[in-house]
């Protein structure tokens, strides 16, 4: 057997897991591990600004492909400016190993330099964290927490290294184990035969059926077999935030997302069913409403493959704990062989009612002769884009605006932090895309607050040619905290301005970037269509839109899933 | 109301931050813990009670079973089961209170394991409010210090909770 030092052993463990990239920020704990890295040219690092970026990098990397990120980081300050990045991937169960370098073992609760306490700081935004404490262990933890971050519900797990660790001088015999068994962590394969049996006969006898995906589909790589249910029963859809592009949105029987600034059409036909197929989706509080008054009248299957996500804020009738892409193939399976059918004339009567509601609303916003609107980039660049862009986006109305408008009919497209709301996540994240995806579109959909939460990565797109593009739907101010003082707080705009905004285009020119102005309605197509042109240059879009347009429909605070405002007059 | 749950957990430094960080950490309640190793020095055996609605305790449970390092658990409150919990108390006697107490002491059927010149040190094991009734029986003006170890917990019965 080959003998390696710790960092070696780190590195070649990477390696053999399969690692293309790292993302990370060198530091005293980790010089160790940087210069077994400079060693070899098989794994790539990444050199961010700032640590919090490098998470989201993985991030992106993770959602936009399906495996689990990896960063790399010092002790202290390298340590917990990641915490914000873990944090985001574990609310929205990200896939990702972050590796922190220790001060030495030997200095550990001494307070010396650059000392963290990693595992205390992290543990409660990690699905697990590690820590080596023998040099000689460090494959089978490698191992472990790849393991660990990419079965059953995903997540963040963190490795702690001390520095000694990874001293270069001793060598230990080094190999990667081929599998890994723990007795305390054994995630569900399947879901329980007479659970699914119960829910199929269920949903066949249904008369207002919906179903609501969730995340889970997209993480469980289950789109297809949704899809394929969806259609052989003929029921209608909706999706969460986080579940967008599992189900075609184009499709017909798709009734766009639901919950707090969800279609008017999904929340109603939510409201009104009697019973909800919930598919990997967790019955968050930005798509219940109150859950007092949540759908009255629906019993609800729950499929989830984590058990604790079942019952937690609505009760569930049916149960089904198991990976979704099994149990949905059981599920068609059973439906395709069942006798009993859909009732036709029930579910004809449902969905006369369903268009009724999506003919009422269907996201209208009122557009102006010389003012842009939000709403109307975001149309245009999914037209511009046929649809086909992966999208990352930051936090507030953007945000909002970019799900509701740009209609994503594939899965892992659309990339957003729904469960944290970290501002400053799209362009890092949009770069761990473009980094692996060099022929996609990737656009940043953004904001003047956000962007300027990890505006330093402009510096390491120069470094990487990473020619992302950057659409900066600038209002002026923090337009979601604005919406919410203008509905709760009498208008008082407390510190939701943004004075002394920088000048973009310089800012991205500074850095290398080409930078491009609209302020004219009649400017916005062709120079969207000139910017996606430039395909080898990052871009970076300033959009002067509408400075006091709100996101609609937007649910009424603690009403149920049917009270919504519609408009800044219209309350259903 | 009160449950019991009996945990198997991975005998690991920072194991046991992981289950009492979990419950601050989602406004659980924790009214006692008790943790020692097993028979088996890689796992350890952790005992505690709480209180709350049951979908609350049914969160407890669950969420638990999540951490990586938890084996298994059990709600023993589900079932007949022993609970036990060991009190040393630290009680002022002097005069006649040396043999009212001693009488007390053995009513409980407790122990007096440590004696001076004006204070004896009394050991108890029970159930908790058993061990509530004897600092009530006492009355609290003798008291000096109580110690209590937290509940222990088995189900009775051939049930076990091992690997």
């Amino acid at each position: 057997m080959e003998l390696l030092s710790g960092a070696d052993m780190l590195i070649r463990s990477l390696k053999d897991q399969g690692v293309e990239y790292i993302y990370g920020y060198p530091g005293g704990a980790a010089l160790h591990i940087y210069d077994a890295l400079f060693r070899q040219d098989e794994v790539k690092h990444i050199l961010v600004r700032h640590e919090q970026a490098a998470v989201h990098m993985a991030d992106g990397y993770a959602r936009a492909t399906g495996l689990p990120g990896t960063v790399l980081v010092t002790s202290g300050p390298g340590a917990t400016n990641t915490i914000t990045g873990i944090a985001t991937a574990f609310m929205d169960s990200i896939p990702m190993v972050v590796l922190c370098g220790q001060v030495a073992s030997t200095l550990i609760g001494e307070d010396a330099f650059q000392e963290t306490d990693m595992m205390g700081v992290s543990r409660p935004v990690v699905k697990h964290n590690l820590s080596v404490r023998h040099p000689s262990e460090i494959p089978e933890i490698i191992r472990k927490a790849y393991y660990i971050a990419s079965t059953g519900r995903p997540g963040p797990v963190v490795v702690d290294i001390p520095k000694d660790m990874t001293a270069p001088n001793e060598r230990f015999e080094y190999a990667y184990p081929k599998k890994i068994k723990l007795r305390s962590y054994s995630p569900a394969i399947r879901g329980h035969a007479g659970q699914i049996k119960k829910a199929v006969d269920m949903m066949l006898a249904a008369r207002r059926p919906i179903i609501y995906a969730g995340g889970g589909v997209i993480l469980g790589k289950a789109s297809g077999q949704l899809t394929e249910l969806v259609r052989k029963l003929g029921y209608p859809v909706t999706n969460t935030l986080m579940g967008i592009g599992c189900y075609p949105a184009s499709d017909k029987q798709h009734l766009g997302w639901l919950g707090m600034h969800g279609t008017y059409e999904a929340n109603m036909a939510m409201h009104h069913s009697d019973l909800i197929l919930a598919v990997g989706a967790r019955f968050d509080d930005r798509v219940t409403n109150a859950t007092e008054k949540f759908c009255p009248g629906a019993r609800i299957i729950h499929i989830d493959i984590d058990p604790a996500s079942i019952s937690k804020t609505i009760d569930a009738d049916v149960p089904i704990v198991g990976p979704v892409d099994a149990v949905l193939k059981e599920m068609l399976a059973l439906v395709k062989d069942s006798k009993e059918k859909p009732d036709a004339e029930a579910l004809a009567s449902w969905w006369k009612q369903i268009d009724e509601w999506r003919a009422f609303h269907g996201m209208r916003y009122e557009t102006s002769p010389d003012v842009i609107k939000p709403q109307e980039v975001i149309e245009m660049l999914h037209r511009l884009t046929n649809g086909d862009a992966f999208v990352t986006s930051d936090v507030g109305q953007h945000q909002m605006f970019a799900a509701q408008y740009y209609k994503f009919d594939k899965p892992n497209r659309w990339i957003n932090s729904g469960g944290l709301g970290t501002m400053g996540f799209g362009l890092p994240a949009a770069m761990g895309i473009k980094l692996t995806h060099p022929d996609d579109e990737v656009l940043c959909i953004t904001g003047e607050g956000s962007i300027q939460m990890n505006i330093q990565e402009l510096s390491t797109c120069n470094q990487y040619e990473l020619p992302v593009k950057i659409i900066n739907l600038n209002n002026q101010s923090l337009g979601m905290v604005r919406q919410w003082q203008d509905m709760n707080y009498e208008s008082r705009h407390s510190h939701s301005y943004m004075e002394s905004l920088p000048d973009f285009i310089k800012l991205a020119e500074a850095y290398g970037h080409v930078g491009v102005r609209i302020d004219k309605k009649e400017d916005l197509e062709p120079k969207l269509k000139e910017v996606l042109a430039m395909k080898d240059k990052l871009v970076f879009v300033d959009i002067q839109v509408d400075r006091f347009e709100h996101v609609y429909p937007m649910q009424v605070a603690r009403g149920c899933m049917k009270d919504m405002w519609l408009s800044k007059t219209e309350r259903v | 109301m009160r449950r019991i749950i009996s945990v198997l957990l991975e005998n690991e430094p920072g194991a046991l931050s992981r289950v009492v960080g979990l419950f601050s950490q989602r406004n659980y309640n924790i009214e006692t813990l008790t943790v020692a190793p097993t028979e088996d020095e890689t796992l350890s055996r952790l005992t505690v009670t709480t209180t709350g609605s049951d979908r609350v305790i049914e969160q407890i449970t669950k969420q638990l079973n999540k951490l990586v390092e938890v084996v298994k658990l059990v709600d023993l409150t589900e079932g007949p089961h022993i609970e036990r919990e060991l009190m040393l108390i630290k009680l002022k006697a002097t005069g006649s209170q040396r043999a009212e107490i001693k009488r007390t002491v053995d009513i409980f059927r407790g122990q007096i394991v440590d004696v001076t010149s004006s204070v004896y040190t009394v050991q108890l094991a029970g159930a908790s409010d058993k061990l509530d009734g004897f600092v009530q029986a006492i009355g609290t003006s003798g008291v000096l210090e109580v110690v209590r170890s937290g509940v222990s917990g088995i189900a009775r019965g051939e049930k076990v909770l091992s690997l």
